[in-house]
């Protein structure tokens, strides 16, 4: 098994609607137990000019992702990204990924494994 | 012996499960007849492959330690939490017994049957009333003010409901050829992506933005849409009509208007007499002329002309009526009277409400109402969705009726990407909502006359199959007109969601004879019922749904020892209540209510469970009023009185009500009431979605709840500060029905003015028994919303916009379980 990454998780936050789908997914998966799991959804209230704020959701990968190795062996989507009802998580090479960025902002790349 | 191999089964979600209401493909993981795991069918062209949190949850639900598995009798009093298992067969017959001696006795409208938000079982719910004679079906919500009075008034202008165009309708979706993205999308007072109500799939409307859609959304919190719309118009709760009113305002001073679906779609020709403020009807101008026929002014021939709504065509052809003006007309006892359109007295109300004015009112500055007016009007095509806050103030129909008119003036309706008609695939309805009549009805109009408020309030009398929820709750401590004896209550919340002033609906549980509940789990409202019957998930039965498009099954993929569905549990009372009844077996029935489908249940379940109604049929679109697919005689028009789509209601003025939109200010805000407003100064609102629960379930299901462990209000921290109050401490919502505690959220998606208190809320993990009641007077906010305060029509209640006061917990008050 090779020890640097080759796979990761990008993430277009712009339209991450906080739906929790991905935790619950991971749970289920991979058997987590409430309250532990591969990723975790975070809120995030910005503060802008005029009085302003904006709402933005993140999911972030845990300590516990392990970015579904049995089931994209299958040629398969983790579970997460299969689920996301926004569809806005994308699995695969980091490379490819890492070009993907190039086509729009408020996009982050996540390398948990 | 080999090992057991798991099997992969196709259903469609509903209720009980994730709550919703339900239409999702899933794939059901079975072994050893056990759900082993849930996924999204990623062949399935609603949710294609996602699905929902709730839904992933499955396994923690249909597994859950807690969950009933037998039917159980009560021993103890009413709220002791004393029960005990018996058989179906005990259960069955003691029902049957109890039941058929309250309706030897009193009648059967005596029994009044409750039913919750959205369930699978409104149609089995009907089928069981219906076969034991009572009329009296309750949604237990104030003022039934979710979705059904939305649909009601919807109806009465336009015949037929309307959504927002997702290509759900077709099972290409997006790569339909006609099909077109909307430009812009209104969504008022909705966070539908939380949790998929009305049976559409929230996410559809961020598929729509990755697409080009952009928002303007109308909410007084900064939700997820509003963060990213092109407009937020952030109005004050309760002033919803005014806004409407203003957009009109623009729309119309502006010309934006569609001309051409005024003049040859609206009832805007038609003329309003002046002396009476009344339309003028054919029995006005020819004696013995129809009371249900209205007339319009034809310049070339100088005179009034009889629309004939049987026709719905004018008398005379090639009439090109005028759409404004004033004239004398002539009636039948010889008396001149003045006429004018009613455009014209559409117009002139709108005029009330200049962009100055409704700032007043909304609090939304003047500019963002007029640009975003603008921007929905010039917008091709343009969509609203709506959530419930429309059905959540008591002047609803007003409000929901201006909406209408806002797609309608702009030429949006039943356009691809615009507002399309909702029909009940192929017309099949097991689940009559206002407007249709479902296959499983009454036996006879005269078992209807008992139903409360039916004579009262005229929607219900009309075409709004439901008793009237206030009137009920009275009716059982008054007795009057005839006394309720017993509650049948499936898969409803009375207690802990849907009952506002629980303590009122504690009491007349208590009063009553007998009571019966259907439901997953043990609740607060199950502790007042006689004997509980453990109903079965979405996943342990064959069912159908045809709300909206497609026409899908669900089929059975498992069964939990113990539990039977709701539908199963219903048909076979309903077999012991009616000697006539007909059927045998449940897919008997299912047959026989997918008749117009031309299909049988098996045949549907054959073609892969799902089937989509072909263009030219009324359940797939578009512009079928243009098509003559809208209405029985095949003209073309809408399902009104008038044939037309009604900018002045025809219903409204015969029921003595107003007949055109306009703003109520409602019964507790700080300008109704501003004597109130010293003592209570903030804006309570309540009902904000959470994806982790629908409604009162799901807190009871680990993975949810540690999405969202505690009952949450979300107060501006500037306002938290100026009570003292920190992030994350326990408070006090008050006012002066009662308090409720709830742990604050600092966060400046709320306005400083307002405080949401999550709702729904109770805890399972509390003792049962009262005085506890699982929590559920710590957290239930509905302690501080009033029952009784309904709109004019019976519809609609003030469920959104109270008012409160904020303080924080003492120490000893503070919740450490
Ligand atoms: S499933 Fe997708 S949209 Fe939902 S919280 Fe996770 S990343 Fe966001
Ligand atoms: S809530 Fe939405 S995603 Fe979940 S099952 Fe219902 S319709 Fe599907």
């Amino acid at each position: 098994m090779s020890k640097t990454p080759e796979f990761g998780l990008l993430i277009d936050y712009e339209y991450c609607t906080g739906c929790h789908t991905c935790q619950v997914a991971c749970a289920q998966e991979h058997g987590w137990p409430a309250g532990m799991g591969g990723i975790r959804v975070n809120e995030i209230v910005q503060k802008l000019p005029h009085d302003k704020y904006y709402l933005t959701y993140l999911p972030f990968p845990t300590e516990l992702c392990v970015l579904c190795k049995p089931r994209t062996r299958k040629g398969l989507d983790p579970a997460c990204v299969q689920h996301c009802m926004a569809r806005c998580m994308t699995f695969g090479p980091i490379e490819e990924l890492a070009r993907k960025m190039k086509e729009k902002p408020r996009m982050v790349l996540w390398v948990p494994k | 012996m080999k090992a057991s191999q798991t099997g992969i089964f196709k259903t469609t979600t509903w209720s009980p499960g994730p709550g919703c209401h339900g239409g999702c493909g899933v794939l059901a993981h079975i072994k050893d007849g056990k759900l082993v795991k849930i996924e999204g069918d990623p062949d399935h062209p609603m949710n294609q492959g996602r699905l929902c949190a709730r839904a992933l949850a499955m396994t923690q639900y249909i597994d859950h330690p807690d969950r009933l598995r037998s039917p159980v009798k009560r021993v103890g009093k009413r709220g002791e939490g004393k029960w005990e298992e018996i058989s179906w067969d005990e259960a069955l017959d003691l029902i049957e017994a109890k039941m058929k001696k309250i309706r030897e006795d009193y009648g059967p409208e005596s029994m009044v049957f409750n039913v919750g938000t959205g369930r699978d079982i409104y149609a089995w719910i009907s089928l069981l009333a219906y076969a034991y004679g009572s009329p009296n079906i309750m949604f237990g919500l104030t003022g039934q003010a979710c979705y059904g009075p939305r649909l009601a008034a919807v109806i009465t202008v336009q015949g037929d409901f309307a959504v927002f165009d997702a290509a759900q309708w077709f099972p290409e979706r997006f790569a339909h050829p006609g099909y077109k993205v909307p430009e812009c999308m209104i969504i008022w007072g909705y966070n539908i992506h939380a949790t998929c109500p009305d049976n559409l799939f929230g996410h559809w409307i961020i598929d729509l933005m990755k697409k080009g859609t952009k928002i303007i959304c109308i909410d007084p919190r900064l939700s997820w849409f509003a963060s990213r719309s092109k407009y937020h118009l952030r109005l004050r709760p309760g002033s919803d009509s005014a806004l409407v009113m203003g957009f009109l305002n623009v729309i119309i001073s502006e010309d934006l208007h569609d001309k051409q679906f005024l003049e040859n779609w609206t009832n805007g020709a038609h003329l309003v007499r002046k002396d009476t403020g009344k339309l003028l009807r054919e029995k006005d101008l020819v004696k013995d002329g129809a009371e249900g026929n209205f007339a319009a002014w034809d310049p070339n021939r100088g005179k009034a002309v009889v629309w004939d709504t049987t026709e719905v065509a004018f008398r005379d052809k090639e009439v090109k009526p005028a759409i404004s003006g004033e004239w004398e007309v002539g009636l039948h006892d010889g008396r001149k009277v003045l006429c004018r359109t009613v455009w014209d007295v559409f117009r002139e109300e709108v005029g009330r409400y200049p962009l100055s004015e409704v700032e007043k009112i909304t609090g939304v500055p003047a500019k963002d109402i007029h640009d975003a007016a603008v921007f929905y009007a010039k917008a091709k095509p343009a969509a609203i969705h709506w959530g419930v806050a429309v059905d959540m103030t008591p002047a609803l129909t007003p409000l929901v009726t201006g909406i209408t008119a806002l797609w309608g003036l702009t030429g949006n309706l039943d356009i691809p990407g615009g507002n399309v008609f909702a029909r009940f695939a192929f017309d099949v309805v097991p689940y009559a909502l206002p407007g249709t009549k479902g296959a499983i009805r009454l036996k006879s109009k005269e078992l209807d006359e008992p139903r409360i408020g039916s004579k009262k309030f005229m929607p219900l009398n009309k075409f709004y199959w439901r008793c009237q929820t206030d009137m009920t709750l009275d009716q059982i401590f008054t007795e009057d007109p005839y006394p309720i004896k017993g509650m049948w209550i499936q898969t409803a919340g009375i207690m802990q969601g849907l009952g506002m002033d629980p303590k009122k609906w504690k009491a007349a549980l208590e009063k009553l004879d007998f009571v019966v509940a259907v439901d997953v789990f043990h609740t607060p409202t199950t502790q007042y019922a006689d004997v509980v019957l453990p109903a079965g998930t979405f996943l342990e039965k064959d069912s159908f749904r045809s709300w909206w498009v497609p026409l899908q099954t669900i089929n059975k993929v498992m069964t939990v020892e113990g539990c039977r569905p709701d539908v199963e549990i219903n048909f076979e009372l309903a077999r012991r209540f009616d000697p006539d009844f007909k059927f045998d077996t449940v897919h008997d029935l299912y047959d026989d209510i997918l008749k117009p489908s031309g299909m049988t249940f098996e045949e549907l379940q054959a073609k892969g469970g799902r089937a989509y109604p072909p263009d030219g049929s009324s359940s797939c679109p578009y512009l079928r009023h243009e098509r003559g697919l809208l209405r029985a005689d095949k003209k073309p028009g809408f399902r009104t009185q008038t044939g037309r789509f009604e900018l002045y209601s025809t219903l409204r003025e015969e029921w003595d009500l107003e007949p055109i939109p306009h703003h109520e200010e409602p019964p507790f805000t700080p300008v109704s009431r501003p004597d109130l407003a010293k003592d209570y100064p903030l804006i309570l609102s309540t009902g904000r979605r959470s994806p982790a629960f629908f409604h009162t379930e799901h807190r009871n299901i680990p993975w949810l709840r540690d999405i969202d462990p505690d009952p949450t209000a979300e107060i501006h921290p500037l306002t938290a500060g100026r009570n003292g109050i920190g992030n994350g401490e326990w408070i006090w919502i008050e006012n002066w029905m009662g308090r409720a505690r709830y742990k604050a959220k600092l966060t400046p998606v709320v306005p400083e003015w307002m405080v949401m208190a999550a709702h729904g809320w109770w805890f399972p993990e509390k003792k049962a028994a009262e005085p506890s009641l699982y929590g559920m007077w710590e957290s239930n906010i509905n302690q501080l919303i009033p029952m009784n305060e309904q709109g004019k029509d019976g519809m609609g209640a003030p469920i959104k916009h109270s008012m409160c006061r904020v303080y924080k917990c003492k120490p000893e008050e503070v919740n450490h379980e």
